[in-house]
């Protein structure tokens, strides 16, 4: 099967990948009529389309921060679909809540976009699904076979061991709203840390939804005590997304350890560049033995990488003597993680 | 390894010093003997390394690794020990190896068994663990932390002053195991190397208003120079150059060690003499950290050591003696060895503190920095205590600049710009000469951060770039020049001595301000 008999079905296009048959685009990054979304991600999940099809997870994540309004039409994702004569299903991808793959079916011809997907168990969401198919689109975030990704309770057995090892200085976590945040939180309580974690406000809300959607997170309070009140706090872990690090808001607190949880945290020229003290491993991603281990099992026709490190992973197509084509979308954040 | 990995990779991370102590001083009391010792032995450069070089680790990984993927990868990582840990394809075995098993089988191992012995560790471990393993071997362990802050992390184990323990170690062979026990309430152990080092007696800063409070008949006064401390000591046929921490510099000072034909301890000064005439530092650093120099360097660059004073000479220990009595029967030792690159510091003639003070102001040599004042009756006491030697050093030298970039702080500062980078004026572009993170106070601290957030231009990571409207006054040490810098000139100590807010950017100094007192140094 040749690229050229997927056309019809998928196409890359300066908006994003699109499906001429149906007429939809899958995570456009400039507004279009009608889009299907695989993840709540902003980089993926955009505001201004007309027409939004995505879980219903997704759908509630964007109106979360788009407001309730934020299309015209909105369809939330279930069986299997018909649009414009080509089949449609969403299917987990185990990246974040709600998080799905895309399969398209036409002509006895099945093609999934995956989006952003993990092959590590994550409380929050269905662990991903191995759809059969003729043609995979894959992100390649970390296709460097330099990633390998520790188990995440290692990495948070090493957070509470400093924790203990120093229990006057709070240990403030980088964490990504949408996923990430709620992810740490659960690796805290799975290992057993009862204590109240603090949050930033910048992801209270999405902490809530996580909550009514039957992920425990346990008892969360608001990271805006005052000076004298963080100073009392012991063994405290306060979680944050990135940016507030450079606010005022962490001057609050004397002496804390800067903690950040991403898959780029392997590598020490990152951990330097963010002045990071304590780096966490942990990623929504699937890291090189996952990505090529997928790809393996799926062993469609042919594979498309929508962003990230094309290069590596065209390398190893070409070892592995597999059809593979780089996309170079245009959009995606790699760093937001 | 697990634990001395972790270790490596926290104090890699860690910029405040005390929490850098804290994490030694938990490895080293949660850690078993041997692999404690062989930990200290390897913070503080005393290992033998070498075994395996880049190119065999290279050849390992080309065995497992498509070599179109590893160059990817080194590209993106750009440290080939870190690449290599990643890397590698086996995942570890989970058995922890310990840093002791690696240090004997290596120290055991022909040269031909060395890449099996690789192989089998990075297949067993894990990639934060080979990494260090591979800074290990290869010697380039490069922790940045300093044999003075190992030491004193390892203090903080025992009930032990740190100066007892800069006495002892050096005295003994890694894993130093008569020393943990020691500091963990055992006997104190007797050194039976020869020629061991012995703590060093430093002085205290002292300022000319402190100085009218003092006799100046009390005291002796010598030039500051600026050098290394360094111990010279020769005894039962081993000779053996010390740093004031007690490292071993014998095998980066071949010069100097040839030459130590006495029996004693020496303190004084280690420096770049040609002729009679001192070189800047600058020609000093060139000599520190080469552990084996070329006859071109040893010529170019030949070292000599000025004598401060006489620890032990002929089996007799000269500490509890005045200094007086020490400076007489140093000036007879010296005379009898009449040896060249060995002389005694000179002893100032001053009468009163007006006198010194203009002495000061004017040095004969551009590489003094100042005075040290001694009193006549003190004895020779390791450690730092207050009262029988200061330094008076020479005034700072200052320039007006303007702040350019600023970078947020770490621990106590997090969230405080507070690593301030300036420039100087050359033509119409400010051309940045250094960096400062210290002379304001907590007050001025915080107006600065509100300064940086409302003067931002342009954000790289944790570095703003800012409008520059900012002048600081800023105070330094020293001057060299660098090929470096794009300034070509930089700095030693500089921090803000004085904010200016009131000045405009325009009236700061011009790089030529700089350049002019290296050309006046003869740099």
């Amino acid at each position: 099967m040749q690229s050229d008999s997927f056309t019809q079905l998928l196409l890359p296009r300066p908006e994003g990948l699109y499906c001429p048959a149906g007429d939809f685009h899958i995570d456009p990054v400039r507004p279009v009529a009608r889009a299907l979304i695989t993840h709540g991600h902003a980089d993926h999940a955009r505001a201004g389309h007309d027409t939004v099809l995505a879980s219903r997870q997704t759908l509630d994540i964007m109106a979360i921060r788009y407001g309730a309004e934020f299309a015209r039409v909105t369809q939330a994702a279930e069986g299997r679909m018909d649009l414009g004569g080509v089949e449609v299903s969403f299917h987990p991808a185990g990246h974040v809540i709600g998080s799905c793959q895309v399969a398209l079916r036409q002509g006895g011809v099945t093609a999934v976009v995956s989006g952003d997907y993990s092959r590590v168990d994550n409380p929050a969401c269905a662990p991903f699904e191995p759809v059969p198919c003729d043609l995979f689109v894959t992100e390649a975030t970390f296709a460097l076979p330099v990633f390998h990704h520790p188990p995440p309770q290692d990495e948070i057995a090493r957070l509470l061991a400093s924790v203990r090892a120093f229990p006057e200085r709070a240990h403030l976590i980088g964490a990504y709203a949408l996923g990430k945040a709620q992810r740490v939180i659960m690796l805290l309580r799975q290992a057993g840390y009862d204590a109240p974690i603090y949050i930033h406000g910048a992801l209270q809300r999405l902490c809530e939804y996580h909550i009514e959607q039957g992920v425990p997170l346990g008892d969360l309070r608001p990271a805006t005590m005052y000076k004298a009140e963080a100073k009392t706090l012991r063994e405290a872990v306060v979680i944050a997304p990135p940016s507030a690090f450079s606010s005022p808001w962490v001057q609050r607190f004397s002496d804390p350890v800067i903690g950040f949880a991403s898959g780029w945290m392997q590598i020490r020229g990152r951990v330097r560049q963010r002045g990071v003290e304590m780096p966490l491993v942990i990623s929504d991603h699937v890291d090189w033995p996952d990505l090529t281990r997928t790809l393996r099992e799926l062993n469609p026709a042919e594979f498309w990488i929508t962003h990230g490190r094309d290069d590596a992973l065209m390398r190893w197509a070409e070892l592995e003597q597999r059809r593979a084509r780089p996309l170079h979308l245009v959009g995606y954040e790699d760093d937001a993680e | 390894m697990k634990a001395f990995a972790d270790l490596l990779e926290r104090l890699a991370f860690t910029p405040g010093r005390n929490a850098k102590l804290a994490l030694l001083e938990r490895y080293f009391r949660d850690t078993p003997d041997p692999d404690r010792g062989y930990a200290l032995a390897a913070l503080t450069g005393g290992l033998e390394t070498g075994q395996a070089k880049p190119a065999l680790l290279r050849a390992l990984v080309g065995e497992r690794v498509d070599p179109e993927l590893f160059a990817m990868s080194y590209h993106y990582v750009g440290d080939l020990a870190e690449t290599i840990a990643l890397i590698w394809p086996e995942r570890g075995t989970g058995r922890d190896i310990p840093l002791t098993e690696i240090v004997v089988a290596l120290s055991d191992a022909g040269k031909t068994d060395v890449p099996g012995l690789m192989t089998r560790w990075l297949d067993e471990l894990g990639p934060s663990e080979r990494f260090a393993l591979i800074k290990l071997v290869t010697g380039a362990l490069r922790v940045g932390i300093s044999t003075r802050l190992a030491l004193t992390g390892l203090a903080r184990i025992g009930q032990v002053p740190i100066e007892d323990i800069e006495e002892l170690w050096s005295g003994f062979e890694p894993p130093f195991a008569p020393l943990f026990t020691w500091l963990e309430g055992g006997p104190r152990p007797e050194v039976t190397a020869r020629a061991p080092f012995r703590p060093v007696m430093l002085s205290t800063p002292v300022t000319q208003e402190d100085l009218s409070a003092l006799d100046p008949a009390a005291y002796a006064a010598e030039w500051k120079w600026d050098g290394i401390r360094i111990q010279a000591v020769s005894e039962g046929g081993t000779a053996k150059l010390y740093t004031r921490t007690g490292e071993d510099i014998s095998g980066s000072f071949p010069d100097i060690v040839e030459r130590m034909c006495f029996d004693g301890a020496l303190d004084g000064e280690l420096l770049i003499k040609r002729d009679t005439s001192v070189a800047p530092f600058s020609d000093l650093q060139k000599r520190l950290g080469r552990k084996a120099p070329t006859k071109a360097i040893l010529s170019s660059h030949p070292a000599a050591v000025r004598i401060y004073d006489v620890m032990t000479w002929a089996g007799e220990d000269m500490r509890p003696l005045p200094w007086s009595e020490r400076r007489l029967r140093l000036e007879q030792a010296l005379a009898d060895l009449d040896e060249p690159r060995f002389d005694v510091s000179e002893r100032l003639e001053f009468t009163d503190w007006d006198g010194l003070a203009a002495l000061r102001a004017d040095p004969p040599a551009a590489v003094i920095e100042g005075v040290m004042l001694k009193r006549l009756d003190s004895a020779y006491t390791a450690g730092r205590p207050r009262g029988p030697w200061f330094k008076w050093k020479r005034d700072p030298m200052i320039v007006d600049a303007v702040i350019l970039y600023a970078q947020r702080g770490h621990g106590k500062r997090s969230g405080f710009y507070s690593d301030f980078t300036f420039g100087l004026w050359d033509g119409d572009t400010l051309v940045p000469v250094g960096k400062a993170y210290s002379g304001f106070t907590d007050e001025e601290l915080n107006r600065l951060d509100r300064f940086v957030r409302a003067n931002t231009i342009d954000r790289f990571g944790p570095v703003r770039s800012l409008k520059a409207t900012l002048v600081v006054e800023v105070a330094f040490e020293g001057l060299n020049r660098s090929t470096r810098h794009k300034s070509g000139v930089a700095m030693r100590f500089p921090r803000i001595s004085r904010i200016r807010w009131d000045k405009p950017a325009g009236e700061a100094d011009r790089l030529t301000a700089l350049t002019d007192i290296l050309d006046g140094m003869g740099a």
